[in-house]
């Protein structure tokens, strides 16, 4: 894999260099500079072209341009989201062009599933994102670009670890059981979003600083393209590309940033634990005698500031007929848990030349990462809270362990565990309950892995030359990734002591992925004049193949024991056949049908096809003739759409259908006679399984005030999912297991989002944008059941600490999904919670599991996000926050954390530290079913504030390639307003075990171009 | 010419794509542990794998252990174990067992106030349905026609015949399960499809006529009593079973069994069954060997059979407060389970000096139980261990290999003397005696602790049982077929929720049907009061 990856950089470079050598220059020389007409600053990438010619370039980084003609000639200035001028030029003079913006760039090409159309075309709802509206700062996710910025998409990020992942969700979840993620499509390749081994998050093989465009595709007609795997949005990603014409831009961005740890969770210190364990367990020796001196902080012992940087190069330009663009990125980033790193490695080629007279338009990208790991054991994020303050962090002791050998006879050995404090029972062995010394788990933890991963795709698309209504599409694309992952702990590391069998661990574990895929469609456009109307129709098909295969084999440090190998390829395939038809009439009324026929391997042929229509109408009222010549109204476009998508992602195996037997692994066996058999398990299975369906219907108005100073988007939407893929109860001896993924249920979301742009100032020197959405969503389950039975309560899900298999959410028809499902807490005359006291809702006189009820739920009624940029000279200044309003938390911390008998635990026995708030409550126990716990997490988060200064131009004399260099300083996550009382509001499902914290990043950035 | 040459590749790649990749659609399992059912007995050991698959669902919780890949979800895999239900539901409602752990309702079996959303209730009910539907697939597989299809020779056959008897006697077991602990239930057999359908409801006197002509029915096919290799059911266990049945009759269907189970009891007692000399040694890490007392048993090993459930639970759950872990060959206690003061009371002496079986740990514990979620409040019991009889530990310190005795030959004593006592004919009090006397002999040492036949009264039975089969999963059917499990006659500490214990409903004598169960079928009815 490795070596592919070399030759096929080796390759591009020698591209790369070819490219360089080809600069041609001749008389008869127009040049000159193209600004924003708003703003004054150059615009680079702009088409000059001769009119009536193919003959044309493209302005620099300056958004200068130069220009061989012959004789006057009319020049034509042509941009995306600008209007297009047109200027009469004489050979060998210079002409500076002032652009003007057409607001929400109407004729910006916006990219959909199979194709692009103009935004202005678009009848669904989609919005696109280009990099200068992207967040700023140290991002090392892609999905972390867009956050707060598109109304209707919700981003949760999973957690501060290096390269943590982060959760998408479009207009609320659309199933129950099933995936949740919306589709990403990278370059026209659907990716696979089930996880890598040993990566903590599957976009992370993409380079933020390759990325040019989002496009979010949120209603059903939009996504009805892409309906197999569409039901709860798409994404679709661009790449950057060259360009034909554009002269060799080198372009570097370094950034330098420092992770730092914003909060921790509020224990006891050293000596206040110990006068309250010296309190309450006054006289009990056993007790006080497990007390020790020292005073640690456990938090400050596994949190650090951490150091990462990201340094990304790229080369765009473009041969003769070769466009390229060539990008190396690198990324080292230590975690604030100490012992977590990351180091990624990326690469990206693409290629877009044409051919035939661009009749043949050829896109190659080849996107290549490396991605070394080193995973610091989490475990020591709680095992900091609770771990006893007043022992050390290393002791010097050795230790007599006492133990039996498998023939009786006995023996002993000595220990000193590493060197780490250990507690250690009467035979000299560790106590195996409670938790570990944490620093101990992180030294003594070596997780690591090597992800390799590949995404190419070829895509070739040919116009009819002798009939140039039809053009043909082809992609073949290839998404691969090997991992390679060992987990290593020593034989005297305290929690996996085993001196009879060899302790320690060993494990191994290796994937590979293959998903391939093959697209060929058909477009056929074609105006007719005389009924001004143009009619688009494309045909399609799509084949799809995803392959996996995890390997591990477990044991212990020295090797001499294996658990069990595991060695497990799967597969599964996707085919599709779709068509598309567009109809407008006189641009003002447009039209566009959809249909997709898709197949999963996952369903039995009787049930594996889907049909998924969308119809979509839109009126361009700007068009009609009583808004043309408006001076108020700019844009004025209504959405009207109706659409169904399918879902067929489940996350139970590839063949829920198949009747098949599966094979014990050797701890699994059962002995008859003296042979331990592996056991032969017949495995439920579902032949009806079919496709989860997704109804969506969209309003929306796109509107444009005042030459588009202001302008945005309503809508409103509505989606019912029935046939929810959802793993219920089968009745009791009618299947072969006792739950199974069945189509039972039904669940709707309904919402508006709004959003709305302005450029409150534009003026030379001066511009300030602003940007601002909101979205309401209310997410409820209709139906749970096959038999509509009203008296059953629902699934019970939402997983706590404390316990084993408590759960604090439900399920339940009439309410949100994952909705609280808790005892309702009685206070006293001063407001204090009464310790295992709870209202008896049913009256029954008892408190039993029929007095809990629904209250509350994590999703957020309402989201914000709030950008803003502000550009002086050379200055400028941006930040983006975000807004969450009633969103629920479950504090699972101060739940477990927060009672007095955690103190001192008899088994073991051992000291544990509780959180200071258990002075709220002064519970003895935990109580960890009472609405207490459930908070209002509403917060605003400041995303990013950034403060960069540009020097431009800074070779003065050379006109030919300028340098500009890019300066700013970014604060990520730089605050939180909250009322919320644990570490962090933002919690995706609403229940807080404590999470990795999210640091809070100060970055320094660099950005040269020339 | 190139331009042909595009085009060409163009539409090839069209057809090719769309032709050929239809049938992709039909992929199988590529996982060589994965088999498709169609092909998966063409291998003959198979047949001896999916037999052991129908021991193993009484003793592991799925494919991997001790937990990965469950057999069935809806609850914590370790919870799902059948065992570990079983005990639940039989022991942690009684005088005998306490638990201080703070997992879902687990309390609510001390106080005997559960409902229909129970999940340890609804998880061992799902695990008893799961292990009807194993053992009905099995026998779907082995039909003469599907061994025609195959070409089975002759002495596999002829083993399979002998692995058929086995599937249905593990069946009855189960259905025995679900008759005593939940009374009417979903009623399916290999005649039944695999699917989505709504099985019919048993009532509880039909579900007792089927377990009895099951247990007839497959008599000759079993293997000849201690004649099976190790782990396997016998007639011996069909006939413990038989006994069982009979012996409370009365609370299943009204009418008394008592002369049959006399009958079924001598069948085992003549079977050449003997107590172990030492009581404590039925319950240690080597009770796999030289044990000529134990009839059933579900059995793990530290390496081989790992869980959560079982012996794991029993074994590490008991150890906490002050006890040794290393004392009994784990390497740490759970602090779960204590008895309550009634428990302890049946023994005059609880230091164990004269009653070996009193096997109570009382340092830094307290008789009564103030707190139910506190360790230190009730004696612990260290009955079951991790170490065997030499006092070395068992192969794993985690997951001991303790086996769990189901049947045994003490038990079939006590139920041959309580039958014979309530009226059964076929037997005489003076044998009764005798076999109690067995039984205490073992217990004192010596004849100290011998009764007399006017000692041998039935409350005495009850004390004694209890007192000898204590944590082995018969002490709520025993206190039912009593009348004292509900009810005001018996009152322990706690039961009915409060310290001092109260009456309780006699609705709890059986066990909701889960509401999951009664929503996903339309069939049931729920039990009374629920």
């Amino acid at each position: 894999m490795q070596k592919r990856f070399i030759l096929v950089s080796l390759v591009l470079t020698l591209l790369f260099f070819l490219g360089v050598s080809s600069a041609n220059a001749q008389t008869g020389t127009v040049s000159g500079t193209v600004v924003d007409a708003s703003d004054g600053s150059p615009l680079p990438g702009t088409t000059v072209k001769i009119k009536g010619t193919t003959t044309g370039t493209v302005t620099g980084i300056d958004g200068k341009y130069s220009i061989t003609v012959d004789g006057n000639v009319i020049l034509e200035f042509s941009y995306v989201g600008y209007k297009t001028q047109s200027v009469e030029v004489k050979p060998n003079s210079t002409y500076d062009v002032r652009l003007t913006p057409t607001a929400a760039n109407l004729n910006e090409l916006v990219v959909i599933g199979y194709g692009v159309e103009k935004k202005k075309d678009a009848t669904g709802s989609v919005t696109a994102l280009s990099s200068k509206d992207f967040n700023k700062g140290a991002i090392t996710a892609p999905a972390d670009l867009l956050a707060g910025k598109v109304a209707g998409v919700q981003i949760t990020n999973v957690g501060g670890a290096p390269g943590a992942g982060a959760v998408i969700r479009i207009r609320g979840g659309s199933s129950l059981s099933a995936s949740n993620d919306p589709l990403i499509v990278v370059d026209g390749v659907p990716l696979d979003n089930s996880g890598i081994a040993g990566m903590r998050n599957t976009l992370n093989t993409i380079n933020p600083n390759d990325i040019e465009t989002f496009t979010v595709l949120k209603d059903a007609s939009a996504t009805a393209i892409y309906g197999n795997r569409a039901s709860n949005g798409v994404i679709l990603i661009t790449t950057k590309k060259g360009k034909k014409g554009k002269p060799l831009t080198v372009n570097y961005t370094g950034k330098f940033s420092l992770y730092t740890t914003p909060r921790k969770v509020d224990v006891l210190s050293a000596p206040e634990f110990k006068s309250l364990v010296e309190k309450r367990y006054e006289g009990q020796d056993n007790v006080l005698k497990l007390l020790g001196n020292s005073n640690t902080d456990w938090q400050s012992e596994i949190f650090q500031d951490a150091f990462g940087m990201d340094h990304s190069i790229s080369f765009l330009g473009s041969t003769k007929f070769m466009p390229y663009r060539v990008s190396l990125g690198y990324t080292n980033q230590d975690g604030i848990l100490k012992t977590d790193n990351m180091k990624r490695t990326t690469i990206a080629a693409s290629l877009t030349p044409s051919f035939f007279d661009d009749n043949l338009k050829v896109t190659l990208n080849v996107k290549g990462t490396f991605v070394k790991n080193q995973f610091a054991d989490n475990g020591a994020i709680g095992a900091a809270v609770q771990f006893d303050p007043t022992q050390p962090v290393k002791l010097d002791s050795t230790y007599t362990v006492y133990f039996d050998r498998p023939d009786g006879t006995h023996d002993s050995t000595t220990t000193n565990y590493g060197g780490y404090f250990t507690r250690t029972q009467a035979n000299g062995m560790p106590v195996s309950l409670g938790a570990t010394n944490p620093v101990a788990l992180l030294d003594l933890t070596d997780n690591h892995s090597d992800v390799n991963g590949l995404l190419a795709n070829l895509k070739l698309d040919y116009t009819l030359p002798f009939f140039p209504e039809v053009s043909a599409h082809m992609n073949i694309a290839t998404d691969r990734s090997n991992s390679d992952g060992e987990f290593i702990v020593p034989e005297y590391a305290s929690w996996t002591y085993d001196p009879v069998h060899g302790g320690g661990v060993y494990n191994k574990y290796s994937q590979e992925r293959k998903n391939d895929l093959f697209d060929f469609y058909v477009n056929y456009e074609k105006y007719v004049d005389n009924i001004h109307s143009n009619f688009k129709m494309m045909l399609g098909y799509s084949w799809q193949h995803f392959y996996r295969k995890d390997y591990s084999e477990n044991g212990n440090y020295s090797k001499t024991w294996n658990l069990d190998t595991i060695n497990s390829p799967t597969e599964n395939y996707l085919l599709s056949f779709f068509g598309r038809f567009n109809y407008s009439f006189k641009d003002k009324y447009l039209l566009t049908f959809t249909l997709r026929d898709d197949g999963t391997s996952r369903f039995s042929p009787d049930t594996r096809w889907g049909l998924f229509p969308s119809l979509a109408f839109a009126w361009q009222m700007i068009n009609e003739p009583w808004l043309k010549n408006s001076n108020l109204i700019s844009q004025m476009k209504l959405r009207l759409g109706y659409g169904v998508t399918g879902q067929q992602n489940i996350n139970s195996g590839d063949y829920p259908y198949l009747p098949r037997y599966t094979y014990s692994q050797i701890n699994a066996g059962y002995q008859l006679g003296n042979v331990f058999y592996l056991t032969l398990r017949p495995e439920g299975y579902n032949e009806g399984l079919k496709w989860e369906e997704t109804t969506t219907y969209n309003i929306g108005l796109d509107y444009g005030f005042w030459q588009d100073r202001v302008y945005g988007s309503v809508d409103v939407y509505y989606r019912k999912t029935k046939d929810l893929l959802n793993f219920i109860p089968v009745p009791a001896g009618a299947n072969l297991t006792n739950y199974l993924l069945s189509n039972v249920g039904d669940l709707e979301n309904k919402g508006v989002e709004f959003s709305v742009y302005g450029r409150v100032i534009s003026k030379t020197d001066i511009s300030w944008t602003v940007g601002f959405n909101c979205t309401y969503n209310k997410n409820e389950i209709t139906r749970l059941t096959a038999t509509n039975d009203t008296s059953y309560l629902g699934v019970e899900t939402g997983g706590i600490m404390g316990g084993v298999g408590n759960n604090i959410q439900m399920h339940s028809v009439g309410y949100p999904v994952n909705s609280f499902f808790v005892y309702q807490q009685v206070y006293d005359v001063n407001g204090k919670p009464i310790e295992g006291l709870y209202v008896d809702r049913n009256g029954d006189g008892q408190i039993t599991n029929a007095d809990r009820y629904h209250y509350k739920d994590p999703a957020a009624d309402f989201f914000f996000g709030i950008s803003s940029n502000l550009q002086y000279k050379n200055w400028d200044f941006s930040f983006s926050g975000r807004a969450n309003f009633n969103n629920y938390v479950y504090n699972n911390v101060n739940s477990n954390y927060g009672v007095y008998s955690f103190l001192y635990h008899p088994e073991g026995p051992y000291l544990g530290n509780i959180v200071k708030a258990v002075s709220e409550t002064e519970f003895e126990n935990p109580q960890y079913l009472s609405d207490y716990y459930i908070e209002n997490a509403s917060f605003f988060k400041m995303d990013n504030i950034s403060l960069g200064y540009t020097f431009k131009h800074l070779n003065k004399n050379n006109d030919k390639h300028p340098v500009n260099l890019g300066v700013s300083i970014t604060v990520n996550n730089a605050f939180t307003i909250t009322n919320y009382s644990g570490l962090d509001p933002e919690v995706f499902g609403g229940i807080d075990t404590n999470i990795y914290p999210r640091p809070t990043i100060y970055v320094f950035g660099v950005n040269l171009q020339f | 010419m190139k331009k042909i040459y595009f085009k060409t590749v163009l539409l090839a790649g069209l057809f090719l794509g769309m032709t050929s990749c239809i049938k992709d659609l039909d992929t199988v399992p590529l996982n060589p542990k994965t088999i498709t059912s169609a092909t998966v007995f063409d291998n003959p050991d198979a047949y001896k794998s999916a037999l052991a698959k129908l021991y193993a669902g009484l003793a592991v919780s799925g494919q991997t252990g001790p937990s990965g890949n469950p057999d069935i979800s809806g609850i914590d895999e370790g919870f799902g174990q059948y065992l570990r239900g079983y005990w639940y539901l039989q022991e942690l409602s009684t005088d005998e067992a306490v638990i201080s752990w703070n997992d879902q309702t687990i309390k609510d079996f001390h106080y005997q106030t559960w409902d229909a959303n129970d999940v340890f209730i609804k998880a061992f009910y799902y695990r008893i349905f799961y292990q009807v539907s194993l053992c009905n697939e099995f026998l779907r597989q082995t039909t003469d026609e599907k061994l025609d299809e195959r070409n089975t020779p002759g002495d596999l056959r002829a083993e399979i015949k002998t692995y058929r008897a086995e599937a249905r006697f593990l069946r009855a077991l189960s259905y025995w399960h679900a008759l005593d602990e939940f009374g009417n239930v979903p009623f399916v057999t290999e005649n039944d499809p695999v699917g989505a359908f709504f099985p019919k409801q048993i009532s509880r006197a039909d579900l007792f006529a089927y377990i009895e002509s099951e247990l007839k029915a497959i008599e000759p096919d079993l293997v000849d009593a201690r004649q099976n290799e190790y782990g396997r059911a016998d007639k011996a266990a069909a006939w413990t079973l038989l006994a069982k049945l009979y012996l409370n009759a009365k609370v299943y269907t009204g009418q008394e069994k008592y002369s049959e189970c006399v009958t079924y009891c001598k069948n085992v007692i003549n079977a050449g069954f003997s107590l172990q000399p030492e009581y404590n040694t039925l319950f240690l890490a080597d009770n796999n060997v030289n044990n000529n007392e134990v009839i059933f048993s579900v059995n793990f090993d530290g390496v081989h059979t790992k869980t959560w459930g079982g012996t794991t639970f029993i074994i590490h759950a008991s150890v906490g407060g002050t006890m040794d872990p290393a004392a009994s060959g784990i390497d740490g206690g759970w602090a779960g389970l204590r008895t309550t003061s009634s428990f302890v009371n049946l023994f005059n002496d609880i230091t164990g000096n004269t009653d070996k079986r009193a096997m109570f740990w009382t340092d830094g514990q307290s008789l009564e139980i103030n707190d139910v979620g506190k360790f230190e409040d009730g004696y612990a019991i260290n009955k079951f261990k991790n170490v065997t009889a030499s006092g070395a530990s068992g192969s794993d310190p985690t997951f001991p290999d303790t086996d769990f005795p189901m049947f045994r030959l003490a038990d079939v004593y006590l139920m041959y003397a309580e039958a014979v006592l309530r009226g059964g004919a076929g037997g005489d009090l003076s044998t009764a005696l005798n076999y109690v006397n067995q039984i205490r002999e073992r217990a004192y040492g010596d004849n100290s602790g011998d009764i007399n036949q006017s000692q041998l009264t039935l409350d005495f039975i009850l004390d004694e049982r209890g007192r000898e089969l204590y944590w082995e999963c018969t002490r709520r059917t025993d206190l039912i077929r009593f009348g004292k499990f509900t009810g005001g006659e018996y009152i322990w500490p706690w039961k009915g929720g409060v310290k001092e214990g109260t009456a309780t409903d006699n609705k709890y004598d059986i066990y909701p049907i889960p509401s999951s169960d009664i929503t996903a079928n339309p069939n049931l009815v729920q039990n009374p009061g629920y």
